[in-house]
C-alpha cells in the first residue's frame, strides 16, 4: 500500500511528499500517519520529494500546522494542491 | 509485540548494569595521552580514550571536566578503570570520584616518573583488571536497568517523518517498564521550546527547561552578529524542504514521543529523580553529545540520521536507524536498524518501533553495532570556554 505523501498528526494542514517528485494536477495518495488512515487530494504544482503540499486553502496571516504544531505564518496566500515553502511560508520566530 | 522483560548485561557493584565490558584507560588531560594509548596498545582489550582537554581550566568549565571523566570511569559499560594524569591531586579526584562506584580503579601520575616508567606500572595494573573482567560473564538483568540516550544528526525531511517517531515510539513503549531515557540538543530545540517546556512532567521540570534554553538562546543572541535565519534552517535544510525553524525543532523533537521529561540535567550530569525521560542541556554536534550522555551514566544510544552520520562513542554503543532509502543504499555498513519502508508505507510507525526495540535489545546484549564494528571511538569533551 504505497503512498505518495505523508501527513503527520490529523491537525495538519500540509502534508509531505515522499515519492521522487508529484506533478501538476496528479491525484495523490495520502496518509495520516497518526491514525493510519488515507485520503486523496489533488497537486496543483510540481513538488519534490521532502517538500510540502498545502492540504486546505491557506491565506495571509494562516498558521502552518504540521506534527500538530504551528510551524510559521503564511505570508502569501496558498490554495490546496499548491507548494508550501519558503516563498509563501515564514518563521515566526524572527 | 510484547517487549522482552529482560536482557543480558553485566551486573555491576552499585547495582547498575552494563551492556558492554570494557576496561578502559581514562587520560586526565591531553599530555597524558600518548601514555594511555601506550598502556592500551600494551594491553590487548584495554581500550585508551584520547581526548584534547585538561590544563588550566577552571570554574565551572572545569567542574564539566571533572564530571566527564569521573562519569565516563563510572558508567556501568566500564568494568575496571586506569586513570593517568601529568599531576597527582586531579587525578586522585578522578580515582576517588569513580571509586564510589566500587568498581576496581587505580590512578598513575607522570611527574616525577616519565612516561616509561609510568607505561610499565600502569600496564601492569591494566594487565590485572583486564584478565579479571575477561571473566564476568552476562546475566538476565531487568529492561528496566537500560539507561537509553537519544541524538539525531544528518536530518532530512526523512529525520523528521520517520526516523525520529520511531524513537518516539521506542520511548512511548520502553518508559512505562521503568528505563532511563534522555534527549538534549538545546540549540536544536529553537522554535519548539515552549512546547517542549510544557512536556515537563513537573512544574519545577518545565521552569528549568525554560530556564535553560533562555539562557542558551541569550548566548547566541550576544555572540551572534545576526539571529540564526542564515542558519537555522540551513541551506541544505531548505532544498530539503525544511521551511522554518520549528518545523526543523519539530521533527527533532519527534524522538521523545508523547513522553514527560522528569528533570533537566546540567551537561554530564547523572539522573538523580528515577526511572522515566530526563532533558540534557547540550550542544548538538553529535560526538559532543553522546560523550556528555555517556558520562551521566546511559548505557546504550539510539542515533536516528538521514543523511548519514557516522558516530560512535568509545564505551556507550550508538545503534543507527535511518528512514532514507539511498542512506541505506549507499552506506549500509553505517547503519543498524533500516526503516525506510515507512516512506514506502510498508511499515507503520508501531512496526518500526518494534524492530528498533529488538534491534536495541540485540545490542544491549552484546551484539556490535556498525560504530563498534567500524572502529568509531569519538570522545569528545564539551569546552565552555578557554582555558586560563
Amino acid at each position: 500500500m504505497s503512498t505518495d505523501i505523508i501527513i503527520h498528526d490529523k491537525k495538519d494542514n500540509v502534508g509531505v511528499v515522499v515519492i521522487e517528485k508529484i506533478t501538476p494536477k496528479q491525484d495523490c495518495k495520502c496518509w495520516i500517519m497518526e491514525n493510519d488512515s488515507s485520503i486523496n487530494i489533488q497537486s496543483a504544482d510540481e513538488i519534490p520529494l521532502g517538500h510540502k503540499i498545502a492540504m486546505i486553502d491557506l491565506k495571509e496571516g494562516d498558521t502552518i500546522l504540521k506534527y500538530g504544531h504551528d510551524i510559521g505564518k503564511v505570508v502569501k496566500a496558498i490554495k490546496k494542491g499548491q507548494h508550501v515553502h519558503v516563498h509563501n511560508v515564514k518563521t515566526k520566530k524572527w | 509485540m510484547e517487549v522482552p522483560k529482560s536482557f543480558l548485561g553485566y551486573k555491576r557493584e552499585n547495582g547498575r548494569a552494563g551492556t558492554r565490558n570494557h576496561v578502559i584507560i581514562l587520560p586526565v588531560d591531553d599530555i597524558s595521552n600518548a601514555c594511555a594509548e601506550a598502556v592500551a596498545n600494551n594491553i590487548k582489550g584495554t581500550i585508551a580514550l584520547p581526548h584534547s582537554y585538561g590544563r588550566l581550566q577552571f570554574g565551572a568549565d572545569l567542574e564539566l571536566h571533572f564530571r566527564t571523566m569521573i562519569g565516563t570511569g563510572s558508567n556501568p559499560n566500564v568494568a575496571a578503570v586506569i586513570v593517568i594524569g601529568i599531576e597527582p591531586k586531579w587525578t586522585k579526584r578522578i580515582v576517588d570520584g569513580i571509586a564510589k562506584t566500587g568498581k576496581p580503579v587505580e590512578g598513575f601520575h607522570i611527574e616525577r616518573t616519565g612516561d616509561i616508567g609510568t607505561v610499565m606500572k600502569a600496564s601492569k595494573k591494566a594487565q590485572e583488571f583486564v584478565m579479571w573482567a575477561s571473566e564476568k560473564q552476562r546475566e538476565e538483568c531487568p529492561i528496566s536497568d537500560l539507561w537509553i540516550s537519544v541524538k539525531c544528526g544528518e536530518s532530512d525531511t526523512t529525520s523528521g517523518l520517520a526516523s525520529n517517531p520511531t524513537v518516539g515510539n521506542l520511548m512511548d513503549k520502553l518508559e512505562p517498564l521503568g528505563v532511563h531515557l534522555c534527549f538534549g540538543e538545546t540549540s536544536e530545540l529553537t522554535g519548539a521550546e515552549k512546547v517542549c517546556a510544557t512536556r515537563g512532567a513537573t512544574k519545577e521540570a518545565s521552569d528549568k527547561f525554560m530556564k535553560t534554553w533562555s539562557a542558551y538562546n541569550d548566548f547566541i543572541l550576544k555572540e551572534a552578529t545576526d539571529d540564526l535565519s542564515e542558519s537555522q534552517p540551513t541551506a541544505g535544510n531548505i532544498a530539503g524542504g525544511l521551511t522554518t525553524i520549528e518545523e526543523k525543532a519539530f521533527g527533532n523533537f519527534q524522538k521523545i514521543g508523547n513522553c514527560k521529561f522528569v528533570d533537566v540535567l546540567e551537561p554530564a550530569e547523572e539522573p538523580k529523580k528515577g526511572k522515566g525521560l530526563y532533558f540534557m542541556d547540550t550542544s548538538s554536534a553529535a560526538a559532543e553529545c553522546v560523550t556528555l550522555q555517556a558520562a551521566a551514566g546511559f548505557n546504550i544510544h539510539l542515533f536516528p540520521t538521514g543523511q548519514g552520520n557516522i558516530v560512535g562513542n568509545p564505551i556507550e554503543p550508538v545503534i543507527k536507524l535511518t528512514a532514507n532509502p539511498l542512506t541505506v543504499k549507499s552506506m549500509g555498513e553505517h547503519i543498524d536498524c533500516d526503516v525506510s519502508k515507512i516512506l514506502s508505507r510498508e511499515m507503520n510507525l508501531s512496526e518500526a518501533g518494534d524492530e528498533l526495540i529488538k534491534t536495541t535489545l540485540k545490542v544491549a546484549n552484546g551484539r556490535l553495532t556498525c560504530a563498534e564494528a567500524l572502529g568509531h571511538r569519538e570522545f569528545v569533551m564539551t569546552k565552555l570556554y578557554r582555558s586560563a
